[in-house]
């Protein structure tokens, strides 16, 4: 069986699959990768499943070496593939199954926009799967990220053969401003209207951002005077969910959320748009765009 | 019942008080049971509200429309299991806590230990359970304390606290605000278990005192 030596894992290199959904009851939360399409995708360029284990690498900078041949393809934020062998380097981009030869080492250079990238393996890869799923959720202390060092066996190869697509398109990750729409509520009403406007105005992403939530800088949300003193009963959140911490600043939830949360929140990401709040850098700004919900009674 | 939206598949069912979103509790999940909720992903009860996620927008509002039409049971039901859960009674803010109830320490530990407590919900972090006292009809609340002024930023795993009308019991290493009165060497969350939390909702809980 062939394996991949950990060499180097950039600023975060976490095991990710689809997440462990169904079990916000027992207090722990989906998790899973960020952008569950992009793992989808890299899965099935190298002919996987599609939940099939990968790795969200954060800011590039992961560095593998191939025990026995192995395919893997990268997809989410554009990076440089860069095989090299002792017959020399070669690149690849993103979007295509690469072959990495027995002993060649496969590095990732950073991205040119966005944040994360996905690396799906043939076969996958093979890690502890802590309440039924490989996803590390960093806030429950569920499933490790990467160390420089750790062995990661690779599955067996699935019966079906990687397509014989060459290049699969992809989205880039925009690096101007990220626009995410959102769902007003549950507790919008606990905001003066200056402060619900304020969520169209741009917010800067804190570098203190992470698989838990997107920390946002501006200017601080005001609470309307019937809630000014309020403290809000503990209550379910959702993954998009921005929650107005004491200090007025908008925290947006993503996959390793706390599954309940004491400080309102103003309103909440539309599912589709997740995957556009995990490609945001730090430093780039976000800007929130109201669209209609549900139909609730 | 008030629904609240969050986001595109999910709201929140807003409550009168912590037994009406219990009793909404048992009436979502028998209708899970019985297969009549087939969009919900996840329900998480909480001191006022029951959040219900769902796969999509469309499955949400059907979902909701068969919440609205469930009926409640009069009572929440308890589990019949027990947990006892062994306290040293030597908590940080124990005298903080005899103030705030205006008895003494010995008094708080009785009280802690006499109480049978139920798991009213899970949250905060995993395997972190939201204790209430079982009171009969017109009981007073018998360790009812606010939180403290300041969150710490490092509490112990095993610590025993109160806040508000709740105990519990810090799984892991976290911040916390809660009251500690005592600590414990039970674990109340192993991934390796099935299930992994103790304390699971529902469930019955004693505390009984042990040396420090």
């Amino acid at each position: 069986m062939s394996a991949l030596e950990v060499v180097a894992t950039g600023a975060l290199t976490t095991p990710q699959d689809l997440g462990r959904p169904g079990l916000a009851g027992l207090g722990v939360a989906e998790s899973g990768a960020l952008d569950p399409g992009a793992l989808r995708l890299a899965n099935r360029l190298v002919g996987n499943a599609e939940d099939v284990t990968g790795l969200e690498v954060t800011l590039g900078g992961l560095a593998l070496r191939a025990r026995g041949e192995v395919l893997l393809a990268v997809t989410g934020a554009p990076v440089d593939v860069t095989v090299a062998t002792s017959a020399g380097r070669r690149t690849h981009g993103v979007g295509a199954a690469v072959s990495v030869p027995d002993g060649a080492e496969v590095r990732l250079g950073s991205p040119g926009a966005g944040l994360r990238s996905w690396v799906a393996v043939r076969g996958g890869v093979d890690v502890d799967r802590p309440l039924g799923s490989a996803s590390t959720d960093v806030l429950a202390g569920l499933g490790a990220p990467l160390a420089p060092g750790d062995v990661l066996e690779v599955g067996p190869p699935p019966d079906d053969a990687p397509p014989a697509l060459d290049q699969a398109p992809l989205a880039t990750p925009t690096d101007g401003t990220v626009v995410l729409r959102v769902v007003l509520g549950p507790r919008d009403d606990w905001f003066t209207d200056d402060a619900l406007a304020a969520l169209r105005r741009p917010w800067t992403v804190d570098a203190r951002s992470n698989r838990v939530g997107l920390r946002l800088d501006g200017p601080a949300l005001e609470r309307s005077p019937a809630y000014a003193d309020a403290e809000l009963p503990s209550e379910g959140t959702v993954a998009g969910a921005v929650q107005v911490a004491a200090n007025g600043l908008p925290v947006l939830f993503l996959a390793d959320h706390p599954v309940t949360g004491g400080y309102p929140v103003v309103a909440c990401v539309v599912t589709e748009d997740l995957p556009l709040a995990a490609q945001a850098v730090p430093g780039q700004e976000v800007r929130f765009r109201t669209v209609k919900g549900p139909r609730l009674p | 019942m008030r629904w609240r939206p969050c986001g595109d598949a999910a709201a929140l069912a807003e409550v009168d008080d912590l037994d009406t979103v219990l009793r909404l509790h048992a009436a979502v999940a028998a209708a899970r049971e019985a297969g009549a909720l087939p969009g919900v992903v996840d329900v998480v009860p909480a001191a006022r509200t029951l959040l219900v996620r769902c796969a999509s927008s469309s499955s949400l509002e059907q979902t909701v429309e068969s919440v609205a039409r469930l009926s409640l049971p009069d009572a929440v039901p308890t589990a019949s299991e027990e947990v006892t859960i062994e306290v040293a009674y030597d908590g940080e803010d124990l005298t903080d806590v005899a103030g705030h109830l205006d008895c003494d320490v010995t008094e708080v530990v009785r009280r802690h230990t006499a109480t049978t407590w139920r798991v009213a919900f899970t949250g905060f972090a995993p395997g972190f359970g939201y204790l209430v006292p079982v009171l009969v009809d017109g009981d007073a609340h018998p360790l009812e304390v606010p939180r403290r002024p300041e969150s710490r930023t490092r509490v112990p795993v095993g610590a025993v606290g109160l806040a508000g009308e709740f105990s519990g019991v810090y799984p892991r290493v976290s911040p916390g605000g809660w009251q500690l009165i005592g600590s414990t060497t039970t674990p109340t969350w192993d991934v390796d278990r099935d299930p992994p939390a103790l304390l699971t909702p529902g469930a019955r809980v004693r505390f009984r005192e042990v040396g420090r």
